[in-house]
């Protein structure tokens, strides 16, 4: 799927990366623990975090991370946001919680990838 | 035989959120050299974690990246308080960070699992109360 059709699946709002919707995405990992994602992270993953400091965005710049999604209405900060411009990634927010974020995804067709 | 190029990194232990750009360096320099976009994968994981660990558990110290053109070496050197079982601190969940790391989204234990799995060799040096040294080896 793409970026656009998870936004979709979610009511997600962007904050960061319009230009960037029709980027595609082949799976997703959720979670707070950045060493858990940079463990089991794939190509072309959807990053959905409640955990909010820059480090989130270091984390997916490492992993060439496609779209963060903040969970449960997290708010980055701007500093968060402009390091995410910089590496032109897409960001994207919910009010969803992530147990039920990554359901809907998951039903939707986009998976953790095999481990 | 071609020129390595060395790149050399001060880690401050000050300030958390800057933990990471060096990096986030040595990902865009290796991407200008051509190195493939894989093996770029594997270094700047391995890396960031034994960045973040630096910072972490170490006040700081010095990362040294060396770019061959058949490898990556990084060498990871801190002063700080030496690995006391390294067997201990290589299973994935073992974990000595403080809450307060934890809530920061670090200290799950898979820093050093992690730093094994994305190298190809991976050597550690560690004295108690004198400091680690990690040499990390990634083919290209």
């Amino acid at each position: 799927m793409t970026v656009k059709d998870a936004m979709n699946v979610l009511g997600a709002r962007v904050l960061v990366g319009e230009e960037h919707l029709d980027r595609e995405v082949r799976s997703a990992c959720g979670s707070d623990m950045m060493s858990d994602v940079l463990a089991f992270s794939k190509d072309h993953s959807i990053l959905l975090t409640g955990l909010c400091n820059p480090q989130v965005i270091r984390t997916a710049e490492m992993l060439d991370i496609v779209c963060i999604i903040f969970v449960r209405g997290k708010k980055p900060d701007e500093t968060i946001l402009e390091m995410a411009r910089e590496r032109d990634l897409v960001v994207l927010e919910t009010g969803h919680r992530m147990f039920s974020s990554c359901g809907m995804l998951y039903a939707a067709g986009l998976h953790g990838g095999a481990i | 035989m071609a020129d390595v190029i060395a790149l050399t990194y001060e880690i401050s232990p000050d300030d958390f959120t800057r933990a990471g750009e060096a990096s986030s360096d040595v990902k865009s320099k290796l991407k200008q050299v051509g190195v493939s976009p894989a093996a770029i994968r594997k270094v700047a994981i391995a890396m960031y974690e034994g960045e973040i660990n630096m910072v972490i558990h170490a006040e700081g110290g010095k990362i040294t990246v060396e770019i061959s053109p058949t490898e990556i070496r990084m060498i990871l050197a801190d002063r700080g308080p030496g690995i006391p079982d390294i067997e201990q601190a290589m299973q994935a969940g073992w974990s000595t960070a403080p809450d307060e790391v934890r809530s920061l989204g670090f200290g799950a234990g898979m820093g050093l699992p992690n730093m094994k799995k994305y190298t190809d060799e991976m050597n550690i040096e560690t004295t108690l109360g004198v400091g680690t040294t990690i040499t990390m080896v990634v083919k290209i």
